[in-house]
């Protein structure tokens, strides 16, 4: 049970550190997630019927491209990952410039989605439903946002040869946050889109 | 064991504000946690002083009703989420964490500098909001804070970016411990300090993000008419009072905790006798943090929940004071007998375990729920969170200050003068507090301005000890501000202590060690072996 190093400087002592305190972060976003889906599951209950009508008014097909997109985002940063891994790192920087890429389309297919509503007289005032639709999926962009940010920093760190095959903690940590920002999106659409 | 005689200036040998600013050191962060933290302190404390003032006549005197309103809003704000959630934790676990697990720092020690400056910036939003100044009491509680015109939103987004802070820095210090700890530092051989700071971790980078998305919430129900609280548009404020509380219960274990921690490691140093019953203190500590995050909902008895849930809530809340109960015997056992010596971190100590008894067995009348319809929102209520919060939290803060006051500053402090200050503060704060007690009894609400005149003796009576009490705080500073000046120089170990940041010198080196130590034994061996 002996810890095994007491310095922080130590390079093995930096990734674990490292890694536990990207997942200890991404607890506390399950929990700040957790209130709205928490929201969601009281409102649903209480209204079932404003549930029903309201869900129908979404676009599924923009949803389900949008899913697509990102589990393709997913795919391209474990690339991105497992390229460095092996000390290539500009195979990394190519991963991870597709994720951004992937990124940026999602939020363009979210701005027309959001475009649509508002032409449509649906704000986040309207009703419940679609407080929790622009609360939640809203919350989420900001999340990809800042995604697209840390990988950047990452394309950053990789120009200017700081990466390798013995050190890549910042491409597999902001690759764990992205999974993360994916994995809530595959939350939200069936819960927002498709569950009438 | 000392490896200099403590003459240096260790880590304070650089000066300028530059080298303060941008320092990665977790001492000078956690020093900058104190001086912030004291600060609001005392300004929340002027505050309080107000609120006595007023409280001298029944009728509204001094100041109009609003201005008293918003006196207790920013007491209650300041107190809790600029002075005592960061202090203990920020402040003194910043600056004693590393060095008790014989570390050079933390994990983190750029996201550390951060998350002071989060702070910083948080602390710097919510100064702006004054220019509307909150009225709503520091509970928020919707829907009067959807719709009053102070700056709620302002202080809303203050407040997240304090709670990320916060996040910041128990997620650091998760991983600190976690990694860290110095070759031979089992858990079971870490000073109970770090068993309360550990749990303290847990329970703010857990129920933290929910209050942040409250507030980012009620933020939007002000700026985009979101209505999850407002029954209007089917939403419900009883909703932002389980989010709030989901998190502002926890989180008074957060405030707690490292309390606990400061006395069990202060009592057995000045008993000279090994601490009783280690592994039921550190483990009652994560027992704490566990059941903390069930019993909400007794804030709520009479907000209309059902009758079942107010009877599970009550039930449960009385089990949190199983592992309370259970430190507080095994400080007891550990004096039992002990060589007990009175300096002034050991009569804070001792203060916190007398008033944290008080306040502690006055919560279960308030968990119950037949006697708790009687004495909600009464000043019985204000006695015993006044007893929980300052006299158990602040006392704690207080011992931890004294006694580490010689590692932080290498400086010695006017024992004489300590032990003057100690005596107003606790007759002070309990004149002030336990006639709380009395007129909660008798029916005497909190939060107003005025009251009936039958109250009139009492709150004369606490106003005067409240006088007292500040007299004592002012000179506990000057104190300080004595011993900065012209404190003698402190060894490096001046109360003849065990664990590890007494081998670092006073104050310690940058790094704090110049070979991480080695460990082969628990730090509670006083009166046995070597000390």
């Amino acid at each position: 049970m002996n810890a095994p190093s007491a310095d922080h400087h130590d390079p093995s002592v930096a990734f674990e550190s490292a890694k536990l305190g990207v997942w200890t972060f991404l607890a506390t976003e399950v929990l700040l997630f957790g209130a709205l889906f928490t929201a969601y599951t009281i409102f649903r209950m209480k209204y079932p019927e404003l549930f029903r009508v309201e869900h129908a008014k979404l676009d599924r097909v923009l949803g389900a491209v949008n899913t697509v997109v990102l589990i393709t985002s997913s795919f391209t940063v474990v690339l991105g990952v497992d390229a460095i891994k092996r000390g290539k790192a500009r195979l990394l920087e190519v991963c991870f410039g597709a994720t951004i890429l992937l990124a940026a389309v999602f939020l363009c297919v979210k701005y027309v989605e959001y475009a649509a509503k508002f032409h449509h007289g649906l704000y986040p005032r309207t009703n419940l439903f679609f407080s929790l639709y622009f609360m939640m999926t809203g919350l989420h962009g900001i999340h990809v946002l800042l995604g697209m940010g840390l990988l950047s920093y990452v394309i950053v760190l990789s120009r200017r040869g700081r990466l390798s095959a013995s050190y890549h903690t910042p491409a597999e940590m902001s690759g764990l946050y992205w999974h993360f920002v994916d994995l809530v999106w595959i939350y939200l659409f069936p819960l927002l889109y498709l569950l009438g | 064991m000392a490896e200099t005689s403590g003459v240096g200036r260790g880590y304070l040998a650089v000066r300028g504000w530059r080298s303060w600013a941008f320092t990665l050191d977790h001492k000078r962060i956690g020093a900058m946690y104190l001086w912030t933290t004291i600060f609001f302190f005392l300004v929340g404390g002027v505050f309080a002083l107000l609120l006595r003032l007023e409280l001298l006549s029944p009728q509204t005197r001094y100041f109009s009703n609003h201005a008293y309103n918003v006196f207790f809003t920013l007491h209650g704000s300041m107190m809790i989420f600029l002075f005592i959630i960061p202090a203990i934790p920020s402040g003194l676990g910043n600056f004693f964490i590393p060095l008790h697990i014989g570390a050079r720092d933390v994990a983190f020690p750029r996201l550390n500098l951060a998350s002071y400056w989060v702070f910083a910036a948080g602390f710097l939003v919510i100064i702006g909001s004054l220019v509307a100044p909150m009225d709503t009491g520091w509970t928020f509680y919707t829907p009067y804070s959807a719709k009053s015109a102070a700056a709620v939103t302002t202080l809303s987004l203050g407040l997240f970016l304090i709670g990320l802070s916060s996040i910041l820095t128990g997620l650091n210090f998760i991983v600190t411990i976690h990694k860290l700890r110095a070759p031979g530092m089992t858990w079971h051989r870490m000073p109970l300090f770090l068993w309360s700071m550990y749990a303290t971790s847990i329970i703010q980078v857990i129920a933290t993000p929910v209050v942040g998305v409250t507030f980012l919430l009620l933020a939007a129900e002000r700026l985009l008419g979101v209505g999850f609280y407002d029954p209007a548009k089917g939403g419900d404020p009883v909703l932002f009072q389980h989010f709030f509380w989901f998190y502002s219960h926890p989180v008074v274990y957060v405030m707690i905790l490292p309390a606990m921690g400061i006395i069990s490691e202060v009592i057995p140093v000045f008993s000279r006798k090994p601490i009783f019953g280690y592994k039921a203190i550190a483990y009652s500590s994560l027992a704490i943090a566990f059941l903390g995050f069930l019993v909400w909902g007794h804030h709520m008895f009479t907000s209309g929940m059902s009758p079942l849930a107010n009877a599970i809530f009550s039930f449960l809340t009385f089990f949190v004071a199983v592992p309370t109960a259970v430190k507080v015997f095994n400080w007891i056992a550990t004096l039992y007998k002990g060589s007990i010596t009175f300096e002034s971190p050991m009569l804070y100590a001792l203060t916190f375990i007398f008033l944290f008894a008080v306040g502690g067995l006055t919560g279960p009348f308030l968990g119950a729920l037949a006697t708790n319809v009687q004495l909600h929102d009464t000043y019985f209520v204000v006695a015993h969170f006044h007893y929980t919060m300052m006299g158990g939290t602040v006392m704690g803060f207080f011992a931890g200050l004294h006694y580490w006051f010689p590692k932080m500053t290498g400086k010695m402090l006017n024992e004489k003068v300590a032990r003057i200050a100690w005596a107003l503060v606790f007759i002070g704060f309990n004149v002030t507090f336990f006639t709380m007690f009395i007129v909660g009894t008798r029916g005497m609400p909190r939060r107003y301005a005025e009251y009936l005149p039958r109250f009139h003796t009492e709150n004369v009576i606490s106003t005067i000890g409240s006088a007292v009490l500040a007299i004592g705080i002012l000179v506990m500073c000057w104190n300080f501000l004595q011993g900065l000046r012209k404190g003698a120089p402190a060894p490096a170990d001046p109360w003849r202590a065990l664990s590890l940041e007494w081998r670092a010198a006073s104050p310690p080196e940058t790094e704090n060690f110049h070979e991480i130590p080695v460990v082969t034994e628990w730090p509670y061996g006083y009166g046995t072996t070597k000390a």
